[in-house]
């Protein structure tokens, strides 16, 4: 897990002459031009953003990938991170899950009126220094404001484009039989994080969100393994079950996994436990699920444990022509059982 | 994790079940109380591990499985109709009323929270003077104290706008009726062990003696099912009939006598109809007569037509013992968790969930 690290605001707030977004700072008239211009474009300045146009215009060599996501995260705030930060790594690292590493992204906020401008500050500098770790520019955005009660304080969606790696063949097509699977670190962390701090659900805990780029990790795993690394994705939302159960159920494969082997932090682990939630199905923000040519586990998993991202990566299954299109976990006493798509939202159970 | 992974011990589950294969020489039928029982013995695999001769049957015990129809619609409409904050433990969201569930009460705007604790919801009373708020008070004895004591608590507090819309089940009652079922197939059960935390063990000896019937609380996790059912086995076996108590690192022979007092300063003991099985006398709980007004279903003086159950689902044989979930002809095609017929299918410790979710086919065949 990340220090619990208080953040730190890299640019001071300019002085406003309002302390809440209201409904005109979305109209486009002078309010807008005042929001944007003492604050969003200063903060996320590039060469692309400064020219001010409706949209970016620019030149990229190779291949390409593209990617969107919404953020509507509920609290804004939470151990480890913020709305900001899961936008940002969010589009990142789903376009480090095609092969590709982020360039150029789009930035819109959908704000409620009432959101309080030292809130949206605190987020934008998230979101600056978010960009400056991953190596991405924003470079084009749009700021609508929405009734109080239409939203909920703010939305967030970025649309991002990456070049695709040279060596990099990332398909679900290219799974074979036989192939393992590798989890890059502790999982559930983010969503026991968001939990802990939930109305009506409070708990202390140290967990923290596991929030981060991903995009220099996947660089160099390609950089070193390129065609053997088969199929990538980040699991986010659904957690590891759901992503397993995508590669079995579209790309009709059989997966085995084994829970021994599934790597979750003990705090978590507790915390599943007293909630009634399975940290299989619970989102992560900065882990994801690579799936390689068997003769190179050992190697994958030796090398990305010298990676921040990767120190708690572990072999926990492999794919298999049985069972085709099912997930079956070997539990750790022996039994086996179907691992399914969550029917919904994990709800707390009675007792 | 201390006090938990001891419990999923490969080396001590193996070591059970090598005992129960020798020893085991008859086929025996025996049933788990507990829904959250039936969940560890499908999630964890062990189903498919016991001797081919041991038939293990689901239990009533899955407490949002067994609240009946119009009680939900009643909480439906509180929500809708009477503008009240209805709060409620998250089980109980996804679970078909006679139209519609209290999660798509919600979806159309109604006031619906998910709490953990019921004095979560006495706390929201106090925040909102001007509603009401009322907490779906379902559950077996397990749950019991801490909704009697939001009651107190709104009591000591001197809060009027909190109420309680109470389904509380018994487990002993339910015993009771299963083994008098004409169609009874079970010879021994596994008591569930947090209720007996709570009530002691005083009340089952009756029901083994009365009923020559093995009964064995039992805990939750792999090594306490392994270790209730060889015991269970092993009394069949001998063809005794005693209660055992396997839990009894957390059950005391009397309970928790503080809970018990509880309980029984805010609830009496009434009829209580079971969804899928009907009523059972004297088998759920009800608020005192000297503490209505904290009684949503005095409170509100509630009008709800009496709807019957979907004629598909068979849930009353499958809570009883009679059929196991993938013997439904819905199960996994009309009846799904996203489109459930019945509560067992939607509740996370129904059994036809269970197997939804879990179980493997050769498991289920």
């Amino acid at each position: 897990m990340k220090e619990n690290i208080q953040m730190q605001l890299s640019c001071p707030m300019p002085k406003f002459d309002f302390t809440t977004i209201n409904l005109g700072h979305g109209s486009g008239g002078v309010l807008t031009h005042n929001l944007l211009n003492s604050g969003v474009f200063n903060i996320l300045q590039n060469d692309l953003l400064n020219q001010k146009h409706d949209g970016a215009v620019f030149e990229l060599q190779g291949q390409l990938a593209f990617s969107t996501d919404s953020y509507v995260v509920n609290p804004l705030f939470f151990p480890g991170g913020n709305i900001g930060e899961l936008a940002i790594n969010g589009t990142v690292n789903d376009l480090a899950m095609c092969g590709a590493m982020a360039k150029y992204l789009s930035l819109s906020f959908i704000i409620e009126e009432g959101l309080p401008i030292d809130t949206f500050w605190q987020i934008l500098n998230s979101i600056k220094e978010c960009c400056t770790k991953a190596n991405v520019q924003v470079v084009t955005g749009d700021t609508k404001v929405v009734e109080k009660g239409k939203g909920d304080k703010i939305f967030i969606n970025t649309s991002g484009i990456g070049v695709i790696h040279p060596k990099a063949n990332i398909k679900l097509t290219n799974i074979m039989d036989a192939d393992v699977v590798i989890v890059s670190g502790n999982i559930a962390e983010h969503g026991i994080a968001i939990m802990s701090k939930r109305t009506g659900l409070e708990f202390e805990t140290d967990i923290v969100s596991d929030t981060t780029n991903l995009n220099f990790t996947i660089q160099k795993l390609l950089d070193q393994f390129g065609e053997d690394i088969h199929f990538l994705r980040d699991a986010t939302r659904g957690g590891l079950a759901s992503v397993l159960n995508e590669i079995a159920k579209d790309g009709n494969y059989g997966v085995d996994i084994m829970q021994i082997d599934i790597p979750v932090n003990e705090q978590v682990n507790g915390a599943c436990e007293m909630l009634g939630l399975d940290p299989l199905y619970v989102a992560n923000e900065g882990i994801f699920i690579a799936v390689v040519k068997k003769e190179i586990a050992n190697e994958v998993i030796h090398f990305l444990q010298q990676d921040e991202n990767g120190k708690n990566a572990k072999v926990f299954g492999n794919i298999t022509q049985q069972h085709l299109g099912q997930v079956i976990l070997q539990s750790s006493i022996g039994g086996k059982r179907i691992v399914n798509m969550l029917p919904g939202e994990q709800l707390p159970r009675i007792c | 994790m201390k006090y938990l992974t001891e419990y999923r011990d490969a080396s001590v589950v193996n070591q059970y079940l090598n005992e129960l294969h020798k020893i085991n020489t008859k086929p025996w039928t025996i049933m788990e109380i507990c829904g959250g029982q039936t969940h560890s013995l499908v999630k964890n695999g062990i189903i498919g591990l016991l001797p081919k001769n041991i038939t293990m049957v689901h239990g009533p015990g899955c407490p949002v499985c067994v609240t009946p129809l119009h009680l939900i619609d009643k909480a439906v409409y509180l929500a809708e109709e009477r503008n009240v904050i209805l709060c409620s433990y998250g089980d109980m969201l996804r679970v078909p009323g006679s139209k519609k569930s209290l999660l798509e009460a919600k979806a159309n705007g109604a006031d619906v929270r998910i709490l953990y604790s019921p004095l979560e919801a006495v706390t929201l009373a106090k925040q909102n003077p001007e509603k009401e708020v009322v907490f779906f008070a379902v559950g077996f004895e397990t749950t019991a104290p801490a909704n009697a004591l939001s009651v107190l608590h709104a009591k000591r507090e001197r809060i009027k706008n909190y109420s309680v819309l109470t389904s509380h089940v018994l487990v002993p009652p339910a015993i009771e009726a299963l083994v008098n079922d004409e169609n009874n197939v079970v010879q021994g059960f596994l008591a569930a062990g947090h209720v007996c935390t709570i009530m002691g063990i005083g009340e089952y000896s009756p029901l083994v003696e009365k009923n020559k019937l093995p009964i064995v609380i039992t805990g939750f996790e792999p090594v306490d099912l392994l270790q209730g059912i060889l015991m269970l086995i092993k009394q069949l076996e001998k063809g005794e009939y005693k209660l055992e108590n396997q839990y009894s690192r957390v059950v005391k022979p009397e309970g928790n006598t503080e809970a018990i007092k509880v309980i029984q300063q805010v609830f009496k003991v009434c009829n209580r109809e079971w969804r899928g099985i009907g009523e059972i006398p004297m088998s759920g709980y009800e608020i005192r007569k000297e503490l209505q007004g904290y009684d949503a279903n005095v409170k509100f003086d509630i009008q709800i037509d009496k709807v019957n159950e979907s004629a598909e689902c068979i849930a009353g044989e499958i809570l009883r013992g009679i059929k196991k979930p993938n013997q439904c002809p819905q199960f996994g095609k009309k009846c799904t968790p996203i489109n459930p017929i019945g509560a067992p299918m939607v509740s996370s410790e129904g059994a036809c969930a269970a197997y939804y979710h879990f179980s493997k086919v050769d498991v289920m065949a």
